[in-house]
């Protein structure tokens, strides 16, 4: 039987975006673009990196798949596993504590039925703790995708969930776009 | 009226905007050092304006340029370090957000000094939204004619551009930050050789902090005398202090340096004091990372005199009895904290962030949160505080990175400072704020 084998490949406008910050880094440094080559991969893979996207950057950067993997495992903001549509990503340091991050916590755990570093089942929500954001003067704080909720009150957390639950949306789009 | 350097213009509406910018003065420190400094003289400039880096560490900027090795032509590169990580740090990002065009007026100062011809800004990778803020404004400079080639005809060329992080703290480190920008994990070097020798592709590089760039055009602007005129001894000029914890007006303040620690608390036109009428505890002044002081010894030093807001006034007793001006993160917290729970968030996010090379870091940081969880949740023995306090010694000094020591000194404090409320918690088998 003909094996189904279907080769990444970003779109020509993808190819070009990648092209052009590559072109931002010396010659012969194009391992430079890494980082920002694998924010872009991981949102046109539904928000995580594949061993596959992963070899695809390899070749995108001429560099060996292991210096992509070593990368990806290190920076908290690269999933190597699926993840939802929409991730919510609660600050939990010491100044959202003291301004109650515990109770925002706590409110998305029961709305959702999950623990952090969970899915829900209709694969619609990944609830994350995440370490400072750097916005501690509206604490708390919470992020999703390329956005940040500051203030937070239990209230706010309910629109954001509706919004995201009646929107066919994911939070993983382009960082760049 | 104090000095405003940096947040002056900054509720212009449009500011990040080139022609809005622009027409407050914005790019004239650059027209100006063109026309009538070379870049030696730029440096020296910067050097006896007294900036001393925003960073964290207060190294005197001008200086750190002075290293940079000029004597080969390899290329040379300047960096801006806008990793902000460091909790309760929230500054930069409201530069960056709001006035991007006074960072990169700064970065093209700090790249002509130094002969970069590329430099780039490394910011957070949770901050991308900012990062595309910047970018904008870095395509304006471009068409204006302010970076690329042969700038304002002066012969100059320049190209800046943006780089993400991926979500390291220890990417704020500034050798950890030229390994993530080569494309690496974020495992700092071994110093020295020291980045102004053998930095960014091995070539001579110097990384500021964004706040030490953006105040940049003022100094070339007013001349350096006229920075060091602001301040007292050896904290000269402005300093961004971002407020936050059981404050009535957490945010972000330009304070002149000098400033007393008390009327930054209470005044009305900083913090304005202390939430809901309560008491202040505890105060961590610099960011995460340095130590926590009492009320009684952040508003007053052991000596009786009043605190000021300044790297020695910070600083006066050492580890004894003071503590740092950091980043200028300021954490304020009242009567109501638990400290210990306060500082397992803190020991939590070391652990998380230790990149694993050295091992007193990598299990050090491990085993005290693990005592520290223990501790606040009413399992710990009183054998445990000293362990604290010896695990943190044990880190202090014996690794690649201060972010050992950063991890060390919040427990070390902490338990100086606060040790009674640790026995409470094993006295009572509970913490004693919890309901
Ligand atoms: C663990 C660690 C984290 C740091 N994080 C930051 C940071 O987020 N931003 C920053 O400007 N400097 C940070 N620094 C300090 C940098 O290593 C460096 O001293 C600074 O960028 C130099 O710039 P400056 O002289 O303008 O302050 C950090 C240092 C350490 C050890
Ligand atoms: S001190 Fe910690 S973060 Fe720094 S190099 Fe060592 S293990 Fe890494
Ligand atoms: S602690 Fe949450 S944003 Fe800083």
């Amino acid at each position: 039987m003909h094996e189904m084998h279907k080769e990444i490949e970003f779109n020509s406008e993808t190819l070009e975006l990648v092209n052009r910050i590559i072109k931002r880094y010396p010659e012969g440094r194009q391992k430079s673009a890494l980082l920002p080559v694998l924010h872009i991969a991981q949102s046109e893979n539904n928000g995580w990196l594949s061993a596959e996207m992963m070899d695809y950057v390899a070749t995108l950067l001429n560099i060996q798949p292991i210096e992509v993997y070593e990368v990806a495992t290190f920076y908290s903001m690269f999933n190597l596993q699926p993840i939802g549509n929409c991730v919510i990503e609660v600050c939990q340091t010491g100044p959202c504590w003291l301004n109650g991050s515990e109770e925002i916590l706590a409110h998305f755990q029961n709305r959702l039925g999950i623990k952090p570093g969970e899915t829900t089942t209709d694969g619609k929500f990944t609830l994350k703790t995440v370490e400072c954001l750097a916005a501690c003067g509206n604490a708390p704080v919470i992020q999703i995708g390329n956005e940040y909720h500051e203030n937070l009150t239990t209230r706010k957390a309910d629109e954001l969930l509706d919004k995201w639950r009646s929107e066919n949306k994911n939070s993983h789009a382009n960082p760049y776009l | 009226m104090a000095a405003q350097i940096l947040l002056n213009n900054i509720n212009v509406p449009g500011l990040a905007n080139f022609e809005v910018y622009r027409k407050l003065g914005g790019y004239s420190s650059v027209e100006k050092a063109f026309k009538n400094f070379t870049p030696d003289e730029v440096t020296a400039e910067v050097k006896k304006s007294g900036l001393r880096g925003r960073g964290g560490a207060g190294f005197p900027t001008g200086m750190k340029w002075s290293f940079i090795d000029k004597s080969k032509d390899n290329p040379r590169y300047f960096v801006c370090n806008f990793d902000e990580s460091e909790p309760g740090t929230f500054k930069d990002r409201h530069i960056g957000q709001l006035n991007p065009h006074q960072l990169i007026e700064g970065m093209i100062l700090g790249s002509f000094a130094l002969g970069a011809k590329t430099s780039y800004i490394y910011i957070r990778g949770e901050l991308f939204y900012v990062l595309k803020i910047i970018e904008k404004a870095i395509e304006e400079a471009y068409s204006r004619g302010f970076l690329g080639k042969d700038i304002l005809g002066s012969g100059y060329s320049l190209d800046l551009y943006c780089h993400p992080g991926g979500g390291a703290y220890i990417c704020g480190e500034e050798t950890a930050l030229i390994e993530s920008l080569e494309g690496k994990r974020g495992n700092p070097r071994i110093k020295p050789p020291f980045p102004a020798i053998v930095g960014l592709y091995d070539c001579p590089t110097v990384v500021n902090n964004v706040e030490t760039i953006a105040s940049l055009p003022w100094i070339l602007n007013n001349g350096a005398d006229a920075y060091a005129a602001i301040g007292v001894g050896n904290s000269k000029g402005t300093k961004l202090i971002s407020a936050c914890g059981h404050i009535k007006k957490p945010g972000i303040y330009e304070i002149e340096l000098g400033l007393p620690v008390e009327e930054f608390i209470y005044s009305d036109k900083f913090c304005g004091g202390i939430r809901n009428g309560n008491k202040l505890k505890a105060v961590v002044a610099g960011g995460s990372s340095v130590p926590i002081l009492p009320a009684e010894l952040i508003l007053k030093t052991a000596k009786g005199e009043p605190r000021l807001m300044s790297y020695e006034s910070l600083a006066d007793g050492g580890f004894e009895s003071g503590t740092m001006l950091g980043s200028g993160g300021f954490i304020v917290m009242d009567h109501t904290t638990c400290i210990v729970k306060n500082l397992l968030t803190f020991a939590r996010f070391y652990h998380h962030e230790s990149c694993g090379q050295c091992s007193p870091c990598r299990e050090g940081t491990g085993w005290m949160e693990k005592i520290l969880h223990r501790i606040e949740d009413g399992h710990g023995t009183m054998k445990d505080i000293d362990m604290l306090a010896s695990i943190s010694k044990h880190i202090e000094g014996n690794t690649i990175c201060p972010l050992g020591d950063a991890a060390a000194w919040p427990v070390a404090s902490a338990v100086r400072h606060f040790r009674q409320e640790f026995e409470d918690h094993i006295k009572l088998q509970k913490c004693p704020f919890s309901r």
